[in-house]
């Protein structure tokens, strides 16, 4: 009983804060995002913070996480973060178009790393609400469904910045596109980030991400991401998540694409002490292609669930999925990935795998691949395997005189590589695949040439 | 240099081999023949470190040196290598890598300088010619998607690059038409000096009329029964002939 009382509290708790907060919450922001706001809180109030009593949470365990007195941060805050010094942990090599969200908020003085083409924008939500309030009353809350998760009503009803990414009409990037999401603060701190990405018909941009932890105070970042994709566009999608073990992450990302579209995700969950990423593809023309990729690192007692989401409305249609978990000490993994092929989506493509390697007898692993097919003619298959490292592939190894360690160490690198080469951005690739090395080696895989050093 | 003393070893309980005793000295070339299950392969498992082979009772030296006190990787730095029966595919794990990396761990433990990517690359071209590699191979994982005749002639390719002084080739030849038979046998021929040994591992002599071995003995159920010169083939070749016409015979009465 006391249980239940404890639960619904945590709730009542985030009801709480956001009568507290309605006042700022509502100010200032656009009619468009207040009215979503309303009622996603109504939404988020009926469903409450999900136990594992509901199915798309069984593995994980939301509630632990909500229950430190976190500070919200609703307002553009001044940072006393030196840009040069993060600046130093950007790729090296890469040549990107930077720019920073400071806890959840798109940062005011970012730099304009080079010209971006005509037309493109990029910026905070909060402007874009202002300078183009037609396109954010066309796609905002479109496909990002609060009446489903709780998790994204609540990010609704708290949304107020996020940054906005807009590419015109037949608009090509060479050059990608970094955001590094910097969590710094004095509290434990809760952030709301809502994202909104539109790449219009015939235009091509590639996107990396990542998240970083800049001191060791708790985080929970709850964050949206609205993608639209449209007719012979394409979006390469890359998040890089490196956050240290005291941080919670969960990161919704709703991706709708259209005829001959193309988009590839790709997930890298190098560290972070708990963190759920949804991911929901909406293929929503013909001859369109998805591909989902994803990799997560686990040690200690840190916990990774990747929920993804891929839809098949509309025939001939492609998508892949790869997702590998390497897990250590005594971490958790979870894996749930549905493909749903309706009724109509004749010919469709669609392959889902989840590969895990086991470090240790107390880690564990738990893997859901679903199918759902109600159209008769499609190719489709799914699969999962937890194993450990090939017994005999390592004494092959070892046999030619490469020592134990070293011989682990190359047989997980073989385990990650198949989705590492999935990286089309060569530096990116070869700077993932260093930070795999290093993690795998133990070494502190928060980005190492950062100065900020967290201790966690 | 390899000294084998009443060697009894055991699988899951299971007692395989019952009191080996083996002297094998620099120059010299062994066959070991026998029937399948007479402990041949695990023999040639034991000297390699594979864990599940438990040692109950005897012992091996290695130049003076305890060997089955060494782990696997420490044997194949002080020169032991098995070739092989049944070469594993490891997806994902370069060829190229795996081979600078097996390469530089032996010069490092000799004390010599690691090779640069560059240098090894000579090195490598300059012995694959050796057994006939295919360049194309190269590019590959390890063993990945290789034919039979390919992994068989990987595991000579790699016994080139880190020349060991004791080779041990477990049952190389099966799997092998006679080309590819060829091609291995002048491998371990080209690289026999009187400086390294072998160990040939076979239940088939076929090999041996390409490789001429020094010594032959016969493994049956965990013993060595027989030990001979080379001569010891010639008057099993016969038995084996005997043995395959009147297996003919019996399958001809059978047409009548």
């Amino acid at each position: 009983m006391n249980v239940i009382v404890e639960k619904a509290d945590l709730t009542l708790k985030y009801i709480a804060h956001y009568n507290d907060l309605k006042e700022l919450l509502f100010k200032g922001s656009s009619d468009i995002i207040n009215v979503r706001r309303k009622k996603a809180f109504q939404d988020f109030v009926s469903q409450g913070i999900p136990t594992r009593k509901n199915e798309n949470y069984k593995y994980t365990n939301l509630h632990p996480q909500f229950a430190p007195d976190y500070k919200f941060v609703i307002q553009r805050e001044e940072t006393d973060a030196n840009l040069t010094e993060i600046f130093k942990c950007n790729v090296p090599q890469i040549n990107t178009h930077l720019n920073l969200l400071y806890n959840g908020w798109f940062y005011d003085k970012n730099v304009k790393s080079g010209v971006l083409p005509q037309g493109v924008i990029l910026d905070s939500l909060e402007n874009m609400a202002k300078n183009n309030p037609e396109l954010l009353q066309k796609y905002y809350g479109n496909t990002a469904e609060t009446e489903s998760d709780a998790l994204v009503a609540l990010n609704t009803a708290f949304a107020k910045d996020g940054y906005f990414l807009f590419v015109p009409k037949n608009v090509i990037f060479e050059k990608p596109i970094q955001i590094i999401n910097l969590l710094k603060s004095e509290n434990d701190t809760f952030t709301t980030q809502r994202n909104l990405i539109i790449v219009e018909p015939g235009a091509s941009a590639q996107l990396i991400l990542c998240d970083h932890t800049l001191n060791s105070n708790r985080y929970f970042s709850n964050s949206v991401t609205e993608i639209f994709v449209e007719e012979n566009a394409n979006l390469d999608y890359y998040t890089v998540q490196n956050q240290h073990n005291n941080s919670a992450s969960v990161n919704s990302v709703f991706i709708q694409q259209e005829r001959n579209s193309n988009v590839t995700t790709h997930t890298v969950s190098l560290h972070g002490g708990f963190i759920r990423n949804n991911l929901k593809i909406k293929i929503n023309g013909e001859n369109a292609e998805a591909n989902m990729f994803g990799m997560a690192f686990l040690d200690k007692s840190q916990h990774i669930d990747n929920a993804t989401q891929v839809i098949h409305a509309k025939p001939h249609c492609q998508s892949n999925q790869i997702y590998k978990y390497v897990l250590d000490d005594k971490s958790t993994g979870a894996f749930s990935g549905r493909i749903h092929v309706a009724r109509d989506a004749q010919k469709t493509n669609a392959f889902q795998r989840n590969n895990n390697l086991l470090l240790t007898d107390t880690a564990t692993m738990q893997t859901k691949p679903q199918l759902i097919i109600d159209a008769d003619d499609v190719k489709c298959s799914h699969g999962a395997t937890v194993g450990q490292i090939d017994e005999e592939a390592l004494f092959y190894l070892r046999a030619r005189g490469i020592d134990e360690d070293k011989a682990r160490m190359m047989m997980m690198n073989a385990f990650a590589h198949e989705v590492v080469q999935q990286i089309k951005v060569e530096a990116l690739r070869e700077r993932i695949d260093e930070l795999i090395e290093k993690r795998l080696n133990g070494e502190i895989a928060l980005c190492h040439e950062c100065d900020y050093n967290c201790e966690c | 240099m390899l000294s084998i003393k009443n060697l009894y070893v055991s699988v899951e309980g299971q007692e395989i081999l019952k009191g080996i005793n083996l002297e094998v000295k620099a120059g010299e070339v062994h066959a070991i023949m026998g029937p399948n299950g007479s402990g041949k392969s695990t023999l040639a498992n034991v000297l390699a470190g594979k864990e599940e082979y438990e040692v109950t009772a005897g012992e091996i030296t290695y130049f003076d040196e305890d060997l089955l006190e060494k782990s696997p990787e420490d044997r194949a730095k002080e020169g032991i290598f098995l070739s092989f029966q049944y070469p594993v595919e490891i997806p994902g794990v370069p060829m190229v890598n795996f081979l600078k990396t097996a390469v530089n761990e032996h010069r490092k433990h000799k004390g010599e300088k690691e090779l640069t990517a560059g240098e090894f690359l000579k090195l490598m071209r300059e012995k694959m010619d050796m057994v006939d590699m295919h360049p194309q191979l190269t590019n590959r994982s390890v063993n990945e998607g290789f034919s039979g005749g390919e992994k068989k002639k990987n595991e000579i390719f790699q016994m080139a690059l880190l020349e060991p002084k004791l080779a041990v080739l477990d049952e190389t030849d099966s799997g092998l038409d006679i080309d590819a038979l060829k091609t291995v046998a002048h491998g371990v021929n080209m690289l026999k000096s009187n400086v390294n040994a072998t160990i040939i591992v076979t239940h088939y002599q076929r090999l041996l009329d390409y490789i001429v071995p020094d010594f032959v003995h016969v493994l049956y159920n965990g013993k060595i029964v027989k030990s001979a010169g080379k001569n010891l083939l010639l008057s099993w070749r016969k038995k084996a002939t005997t043995g395959l016409k009147k297996k003919t015979k019996i399958k001809n009465e059978c047409y009548c």
